[in-house]
């Protein structure tokens, strides 16, 4: 089974972290993804831009374009993980792994129902 | 990360909106701000052992309210702190309901009465940045005066007298109507650009120290632009803030001597800050509410685009520098149209355009530094030389005067070589 591992955190706190602070999470977080790529495990990572930057379509009839994220909430998604996982279990250790590797804010983890793994390389 | 870099972050990122909330209780910026201190110094002895708060902000606003209610009833204002502070660590349903109130109205209007304080019309330009640097980004005094390259004794004055003359001002605290709302809101735009400009300004040597402010200024517009999410000029300010910082690390070379645009190594850009403020600029354009802000960001983003200097849109550059002339005359925008104009239509047509601002500009720098360079290009060169000569002795700093000297040098070099080729 695919699961999909939401990122969730105060976007005000990420944003104040120092390009130093952001640089060693990254490294951290890139050495759990290496050992689930080595294991053929890992499918598509995406770090978001902040939600300023984001749109919403809501699909009303006409639909409307709305600045900003779908939700308003404290803690922003600000990207994801597609991890394939036996269950639950193991969805859950990974999240646990990426967390120590990024403390703070929270792991949404929603199985996959459909999976495209499209053609984008960059 | 450690626990305390984790604490340092969340109480910054908490501050605006904490200090905002405690500005509106007590209508004083320096009780607000004292009271915001005593809540840090709690957090930094209870969240490691508690963990951290669900709402950090929540938190910092109760306990700060709480304590500094206490202090004033008791009158006694340097009160130590308690030894026991299970009173405040345990906020539980309190921090809760507080919480809620926040999500409501009063969060916006908070954050935008404190910046909106801060660039008070009755405050020059230089005290506005300096007193937002220290309320609302909470840099200490040391910090931003280092950026200021002034003594800390002097900033802590300049900081002093601000707060003073915001104490006189009638600074209004109820809710803003609309009207009033657009105003406060271009005046913290225009602030927040100042702050950046600061740092953009800074050459060579002083770079590297003055670079946070646009950093700071770039987190501040975000800040902003989460309030306002539909404001296409506020999409416009952090978009140009973006777009200009993203080639900081182009800007200079190793010995701090100035690149400038075309010469630069565009792989040296900053791709994601690029990505963003592009992201921005072309959400703000769907908007079809063009302001200067948008315009300047347009600007920055037809150079972004371009993969090396051959690739910019000079003609559509040319166009949006019209535009920017319509909203804003101003004789620094002609000038800088100008330089559009001679990469489309040559530099005789550009020194034509120039030729009338000469008795504005006549102490800009800038102004002579772009005709030397126009002179130049027409083979003019002893008239580059006059220009060239007084934009040196009107030079801000010294990597700009090392610059204009190079054109000189090559101006030297080439009438040498011209007069042994019998040219």
């Amino acid at each position: 089974m695919l699961y999909a591992i939401l990122c969730y955190h105060d976007e005000d706190m990420v944003g104040s972290w120092s390009n130093e602070q952001d640089a060693a999470v990254m490294t951290r977080l890139a050495a759990v993804q290496d050992k689930l790529t080595k294991q053929g495990r890992l499918g598509p990572v995406a770090r978001l831009l902040p939600t300023t930057a984001a749109t919403t379509l809501r699909k009303d009839d006409p639909p409307v374009v709305l600045d900003g994220p779908f939700a308003e909430t404290k803690e922003q998604l600000l990207g994801f993980y597609v991890v394939d996982c036996k269950n639950l279990d193991e969805a859950l250790d990974v999240a646990r792994d990426l967390g120590k590797a990024n403390p703070g804010g929270a792991y949404e983890i929603r199985p996959v129902g459909h999976f495209t793994p499209g053609s984008v390389t960059k | 990360m450690t626990d305390t870099a984790w604490i340092d972050n969340a109480l910054t990122s908490a501050r605006p909106q904490a200090v905002g909330a405690l500005l509106r209780y007590f209508r004083n910026l320096d009780t607000a701000e004292e009271a915001f201190q005593n809540a840090c110094l709690r957090a930094l002895k209870s969240w490691p052992q508690n963990g951290p708060p669900r709402d950090a902000a929540a938190w910092l606003i109760m306990v700060g309210r709480n304590v500094a209610i206490d202090d004033i009833r008791r009158g006694r204002k340097q009160e130590p702190l308690p030894e026991d502070d299970h009173a405040i660590s345990d906020t539980g349903d309190a921090e809760e309901q507080l919480a809620e109130r926040l999500d409501g109205s009063h969060y916006r209007d908070d954050i935008l009465r404190l910046l909106f304080i801060c660039c008070h019309p009755d405050l020059p330009a230089t005290q506005q940045i300096a007193l937002a640097l220290r309320i609302v980004s909470g840099l200490t005094v040391k910090q931003i005066a280092r950026a200021f390259l002034v003594s800390e004794a002097a900033m802590e004055q300049r900081i002093t007298r601000a707060k003073a003359r915001v104490a006189d001002a009638d600074v209004p605290f109820e809710t803003p109507g609309a009207v009033e709302r657009t105003e406060r809101l271009a005046a913290v735009a225009a602030m927040i650009y100042l702050v950046f400009n600061e740092g953009y300004s800074a050459s060579g040597d002083t770079a590297e120290i003055r670079s946070p402010l646009c950093e700071e200024a770039i987190r501040l517009a975000r800040l902003l632009l989460r309030l306002f999410q539909s404001e296409p000029e506020i999409m416009g300010l952090t978009a140009l803030l973006l777009l200009q910082h993203a080639r900081a690390a182009a800007r200079f070379d190793s010995d701090g001597a100035v690149i400038l645009l075309d010469d630069q190594d565009r792989s040296k850009w900053n791709g994601k800050m690029i990505a963003e403020g592009l992201a921005l600029i072309d959400k703000a354009m769907r908007h079809r509410r063009s302001g200067p802000y948008q315009i300047q960001a347009a600007i920055a983003a037809l150079h972004a685009r371009a993969e090396t200097p051959a690739d910019t849109d000079w003609t559509q550059i040319d166009l949006l520098y019209g535009a920017l002339e319509i909203m804003q005359p101003s004789p620094v925008v002609t000038l800088n149209r100008a330089v559009a104009v001679s990469k489309v239509k040559g530099p005789e047509a550009a020194l034509d355009m120039i030729e009338p601002l000469a008795a504005r500009l006549s102490n800009y720098f800038h102004y002579f530094g772009v005709r030397g360079a126009f002179l130049m290009q027409l083979g003019r060169n002893d008239e580059a030389r006059i220009a060239f000569d007084r934009a040196i002795a009107l030079a801000n700093t010294s990597a700009e005067a090392a610059h204009i000297r190079m054109h000189l040098d090559r101006l030297m070099r080439d009438s040498t070589r011209g007069a042994k080729a019998g040219k």
